[in-house]
């Protein structure tokens, strides 16, 4: 039984996290005994041989205008067609901005299960298909049983690495009809944020909040954030406040991240600030007050002023990239 | 215009989680409940916002059993016209929409609105079902709506940035920070909820395709390892042999 993930692209490569799809969707297929088809709609790319290493075994490749910009009625449609040409019996997303919008009216339309932002591979017994996703903002997990002649999973970003030990294969062509498609939406603008690295992809993430005082001193979270490779993230009363942009807002409210490294500075650890974070597989906080209810969600603590500890961190950092 | 609007109850952020019955069930022992931040802070305010300024009515609906009433109540109290509550403990995001749809299917609604996504089972997935359902356009992750006319405009987060999109209405949004900002009811707000029209609706019969079969409580860290804050070198040295994050 086969397999369709959905790729997409980001600054003209593909995105990180849907090659952990697509190594995703290569074990579930092994489980059903299948291939996996992969569907790009993302226009050039210069690793587009990345999603057959990562264990594709098809790739279609779709180029009508909709699907480039990213209309979510016009991916439904594509995605529909990609389900009945490969037969697919399982469809795999990343739990991102596209999938929220994409994979529930999927699911509506061809009467699937879903299971959105699962962290662990799908368990196949019996012909039962079953997954774990995290629920209660990251607080638990709950293991979902899929019922659907098709299911739909959406997968939690950097819940695994990405392995790119298979072949390349050769684009197709996928074609598409939108003629029953009339889009009643359409694009007015769209502003691109400037950010190099995406938050909810980075495997380091260098965060701020309050105990920074004022936006002028972002300066050192930016360069210990360079000195690592590492994307920056912020606490919510920061972005309310306009001191930094509010996609950088994690928590409750905000997007929720697990990267590898978060480093916490200056955040007080409020539970909806957590719960926005405490997938994260390592995690350092950096405070002035030793009583930081944050220092008991860490792995690592540094009680100490951000002004005279973050200038350290970037220079031991520094020195360690260069011997190494 | 008439907006309906999906609410969900939702254990308070503070909560401590726990579950009973070998882990089957969510234990709501103790638990304040609260209406989903999203559909309450954002969904629900901005349709009364709209309303105010281009008339016409908000309904608030939940799908789930009696104990939610508190809730729907409190919907009122902020200042929707009525409440509607259809009678099924659902089991998954789609049997909700479905629910939702039939519902909606053969009356006049000019949008749909829900939070982005529940705190409690996180699905993010509702509002895109229902349209789904109903085959009508779907806008996730709104951060801004205003309609003028027959015509919605609409910011609303993608990959990498936000997008601005403009359509005819009816459509389906689910909403996200930005759209508005929290109101607390009044007293004369919760005395008026008080006689407000709550319809109780039966379930229309649609299945669910996936349940929870077990919860689990996610493990909690180990104490934390306190570095000097004169020897940063050590935590680098830490960060790559211990924890191998670098
Ligand atoms: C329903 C709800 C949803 C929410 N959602 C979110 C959310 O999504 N994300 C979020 O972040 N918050 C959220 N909040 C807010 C949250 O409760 C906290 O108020 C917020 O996270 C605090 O931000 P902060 O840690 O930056 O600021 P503060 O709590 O003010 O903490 C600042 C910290 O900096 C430290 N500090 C001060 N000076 C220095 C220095 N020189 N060096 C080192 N440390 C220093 C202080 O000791 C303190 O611990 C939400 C709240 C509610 C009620
Ligand atoms: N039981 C419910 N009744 C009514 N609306 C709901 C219910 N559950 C979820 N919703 C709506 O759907 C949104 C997304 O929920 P979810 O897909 O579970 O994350 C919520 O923010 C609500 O607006």
């Amino acid at each position: 039984m086969s397999v369709l993930v959905f790729v997409e692209g980001s600054k003209g490569k593909v995105k990180k996290a849907s090659l952990e799809a697509v190594n995703y969707a290569a074990r579930l297929a092994s489980h059903l005994g299948g291939g996996v088809t992969a569907l790009w709609c993302s226009g050039e790319a210069s690793n587009l041989e990345d999603i057959g290493k990562a264990g594709a075994s098809r790739l279609w490749t779709a180029g009508d205008a909709p699907l480039v910009q990213g209309d979510a009625q016009a991916l439904c449609a594509a995605l529909e067609q990609a389900v009945a040409s490969s037969q697919a019996k399982a469809v795999v997303f990343s739990h991102d901005f596209t999938s929220k919008a994409v994979a529930p009216m999927l699911a509506a339309r061809l009467k699937a299960g879903l299971v959105s932002a699962a962290v662990a591979d799908v368990q196949v017994s019996g012909g039962t298909l079953s997954v774990v996703k995290s629920v209660f903002s990251g607080k638990a997990t709950a293991e979902y049983q899929l019922r659907g002649a098709l299911n739909i999973i959406t997968l939690l970003p950097n819940s695994f690495a990405v392995t790119l030990t298979g072949n390349s294969v050769a684009a197709e062509p996928f074609g598409v009809n939108l003629s029953g498609h009339t889009s009643r939406l359409r694009v007015k603008a769209l502003k691109k944020e400037s950010a190099e690295l995406s938050l909810p992809e980075a495997e380091l993430v260098v965060s701020a909040g309050r105990g920074l005082k004022g936006p002028e001193h972002w300066g050192i979270i930016e360069d210990l954030a360079k000195s690592l490779g590492a994307a920056t993230a912020c606490s919510r009363p920061v972005s309310d406040i306009g001191w930094r942009p509010h996609h950088e807002h994690v928590g409750q409210t905000g997007i929720a991240i697990r990267p590898n490294l978060y480093i916490a500075v200056g955040i007080s650890g409020a539970i909806q600030h957590l719960a926005g974070v405490n997938g994260s597989k390592t995690i350092v906080v950096i405070n002035k007050d030793p009583e930081a209810p944050f220092f008991k969600s860490a792995d690592y603590g540094v009680v100490g002023d951000a002004f005279d500890v973050v200038p350290r961190l970037i220079e031991a950092v520094k020195k360690f990239k260069a011997a190494h | 215009m008439n907006i309906l609007v999906c609410i969900s109850k939702a254990p308070d952020t503070t909560t401590k989680i726990a579950f009973k019955d070998g882990d089957t069930r969510f234990n709501e022992d103790n638990v304040t409940f609260i209406i989903n931040p999203y559909d309450e802070w954002y969904a629900l305010v901005r349709a009364l916002e709209l309303k105010e300024t281009l008339g016409g009515t908000v309904t608030v609906l939940h799908v789930g059993p009696a104990s939610a009433e508190p809730e729907i109540r409190k919907a009122l109290a902020i200042g929707a016209d009525d409440a509607v509550r259809i009678d099924l403990d659902a089991q998954d995001a789609g049997q909700v929409a479905a629910e939702v749809a039939a519902f909606v299917q053969g009356k006049s609604f000019d949008l749909v609105m829900a939070g982005k996504e529940t705190i409690n089972y996180n699905g993010a997935s509702v509002g895109g079902f229902v349209a789904g359902y109903l085959g009508w356009p779907y806008v996730s992750m709104a951060t801004k709506l205003d309609v003028a006319g027959n015509v919605a405009t609409i910011e609303h987060d993608v990959e990498g940035g936000t997008e601005v999109l403009e359509g005819e209405l009816p459509l389906v949004i689910s909403c996200a920070k930005g759209m508005a900002e929290a109101r607390i009811p009044n007293m004369r707000g919760i005395m008026a909820a008080r006689t407000k029209p709550l319809q109780v609706v039966p379930p229309s019969g649609a299945e669910a395709l996936t349940s929870v079969v077990k919860y689990a409580v996610a493990p909690g860290r180990t104490a934390v390892k306190l570095i000097d804050p004169e020897h940063m070198d050590q935590l680098v040295e830490l960060l790559h042999n211990e924890a191998k994050v670098i």
